[in-house]
């Protein structure tokens, strides 16, 4: 029994060093971003100090410039999210309920090309976005994200979707339903679980992106959250407490996706790699 | 039997219909990969064979020209040795540290609700973009920043680091500031992949005996091996299209000591305006993701 004690203490130990190691250099995010920006880098460093204010956050959430950022980055987002899983939906009840020539190449080619590099794309992207005169809109963004979306998002359901019996839905068929109704109407309540998934992982990916944002966009009206983050670094002489403070409102939706929604985002997120 | 009765009560539809329909469904993905896709790899293989592409309306055929160019550019033969090293590192302590922490946040001698937590703390670097996790380690590491006092309060450097600009460390730190930011994705997948391992097994084998060493070499190692597989080979392919962190970090400099090949590329194109010789080194990146991505599909694909 005394060993096991001991062994229960080595190993709280080194949880806590651990979580030491990931958790401090958020704390010191957090923290600073309640600060004042002349006490940011004050000796001796504290966690709070007398400067503690929401002054940061108010500054951000009052600057329509800001705000724009937040609202370009909600909006296309929400569309993606709404567009991928519609697509994906479609694309998946085909390989799911139906056999015909070619299915196994397709299912090859849309594994295969989530290894594609977004670098290798995006010097054709501009010339393809400026052709269309989409150049600096939402439309740009939209279009890239669903197609760097879809493949994951396809993989996901039509794996959720072989769980579902077949008789679930031939059962309409067979009733005389079309197959609009088989799969609006039976397949697509049943698959909620593996549409929040995809729907959350998505919406991930869309938020954080950074390259295509950077490249497809010229004027702060169109322009996302990490890009606004990333241009406060050189706008104005390093306002770090607002930086931090726009650092931690842009990580809100995610971080509450993580923790409210945890269940369906891991499962949308590792089920790539973790196949039952 | 059931295709008949489908048959019959849907007389109108002909065996075509019925045939092309999984295209119909298809279409859509078809039609956004086939013009935002394809046609892009296919625009920028083309790219890679003519000289300055976009920048003049006259562009002649060089042949493999702006390969040869960019394949004996030192800068360039740098940016892979840099992002081989980066990579490897990254998978190796990735899969250390992922290992190491779901191994512990799975033990069964905490409670529930203790481990929950140790799993959120765990989790948070994965709750930031790249943008973020760049500017709050710019933040910590500066010269005057919150790193450079404790090590010097514990006597352990005499003076400020420059983690960012000293051409010696920069890479190192860099490679740093990505594990730490990425080995969330392993702990969580690693998780999923212990709890799916039956307790038979463990049970089997405390019955045989072996030590919990042996039990982690001989059961857990072996069962995880499928999942740790592919997501190495996930992490292979986006660490060697890594851009936005270092991008944001050191831009590939100082002197380009942190150059990855997706920073060459991204600065050929948009600040050198040389967008053939960026095309061809993009080539070549796509080619190195292609061959990681043959290893992945074949894994991922054998066990259907």
């Amino acid at each position: 029994m005394k060993t096991k004690l001991s062994k229960r203490i080595l190993l709280m130990a080194g949880m806590i060093i651990a979580a030491l190691f990931s958790g401090l250099p958020i704390l010191w995010l957090l923290s600073s971003s309640f600060k004042s920006n002349k006490n940011i880098f004050s000796v001796p460093p504290k966690i709070v100090d007398e400067t503690f204010s929401f002054d940061a956050y108010i500054d951000i959430l009052t600057d329509p410039e800001k705000v724009r950022f937040f609202i370009n980055s909600y909006v296309i987002a929400a569309i993606v999210v709404a567009a991928t899983l519609v697509i994906a939906l479609l694309a998946a009840y085909s390989f799911s309920r139906f056999t015909f020539r070619g299915k196994k190449v397709l299912n090859t080619i849309i594994i295969s090309v989530q290894a594609v590099p977004p670098i290798t794309l995006l010097i054709p992207y501009l010339v393809l976005v400026v052709t269309l005169k989409i150049y600096d809109s939402y439309l740009a963004l939209i279009l890239t994200y669903v197609v760097f979306t879809l493949p994951y998002a396809i993989l996901m359901l039509t794996g959720y979707m072989n769980t579902l019996p077949k008789e679930l839905d031939e059962a309409v068929l067979i009733d005389g339903g079309s197959r609009f109704r088989a799969l609006w109407g039976v397949l697509v309540p049943s698959c909620v679980p593996g549409l929040v998934s995809v729907g959350l992982y998505t919406f991930f990916q869309c938020w954080n992106e950074y390259l295509y944002a950077l490249t497809l966009t010229k004027t702060n009206e169109m322009r996302t959250v990490p890009i606004g983050i990333a241009s406060l670094m050189g706008q104005y002489a390093f306002e770090w407490n607002q930086i931090m403070a726009m650092s931690i409102l842009g990580s809100l939706p995610v971080i509450i996706i993580v923790l409210f929604f945890q269940k369906y985002f891991i499962s949308g997120m590792t089920a790539g790699a973790v196949k039952s | 039997m059931r295709l008949k009765n489908i048959k019959h009560n849907n007389p109108v539809k002909t065996p075509f219909r019925r045939k092309i329909q999984p295209y119909i469904y298809l279409s859509p993905v078809m039609i956004l990969m086939s013009l935002l896709l394809f046609l892009p790899i296919i625009l920028v293989i083309g790219y890679s064979f003519y000289d300055n592409v976009l920048v003049t309306p006259e562009s002649n055929w060089v042949g493999l020209e702006n390969y040869k160019y960019v394949l004996s550019d030192k800068v360039f033969l740098t940016s892979i040795k840099n992002t081989v090293v980066f990579v490897v590192f990254n998978v190796v302590f990735h899969l250390l540290i992922g290992m190491t922490l779901a191994l512990m946040v799975n033990v069964k001698c905490f409670g529930r609700k203790i481990k929950a937590g140790f799993r959120v703390i765990y989790m948070l670097p994965w709750m930031f973009n790249a943008t973020v996790i760049a500017i709050l380690w710019k933040l910590l590491l500066n010269p005057n920043g919150v790193v450079n006092y404790l090590l010097m309060n514990f006597n352990l450097v005499s003076g400020p680091v420059e983690w960012l600009s000293e051409r010696s460390i920069v890479f190192w730190v860099l490679t740093f500031i990505n594990i730490w930011a990425g080995y969330p994705f392993y702990m969580i997948s690693i998780l999923a992949g212990l709890q799916g391992i039956s307790s038979d097994l463990y049970e089997a084998g405390q019955i045989d005996g072996a030590s919990a060493v042996q039990r982690f070499f001989y059961i857990t190692l072996p069962q995880l091996k499928p999942i740790l597989i592919s997501i190495a080979m996930l992490d292979f392919i986006w660490t060697t299209q890594n851009f936005s962190l270092i991008w944001l970090l050191t831009a590939g400099g100082p002197s380009h000591a942190t150059e990855m090949m997706s920073t060459y590329v991204y600065k050929t194109a948009f600040t050198s305006y040389q967008y053939s010789r960026a095309s061809a080194a993009a080539v070549i990146i796509l080619l190195a993701c292609v061959v990681l991505a043959i290893f992945y599909v074949k894994n991922q694909t054998k066990e259907d």
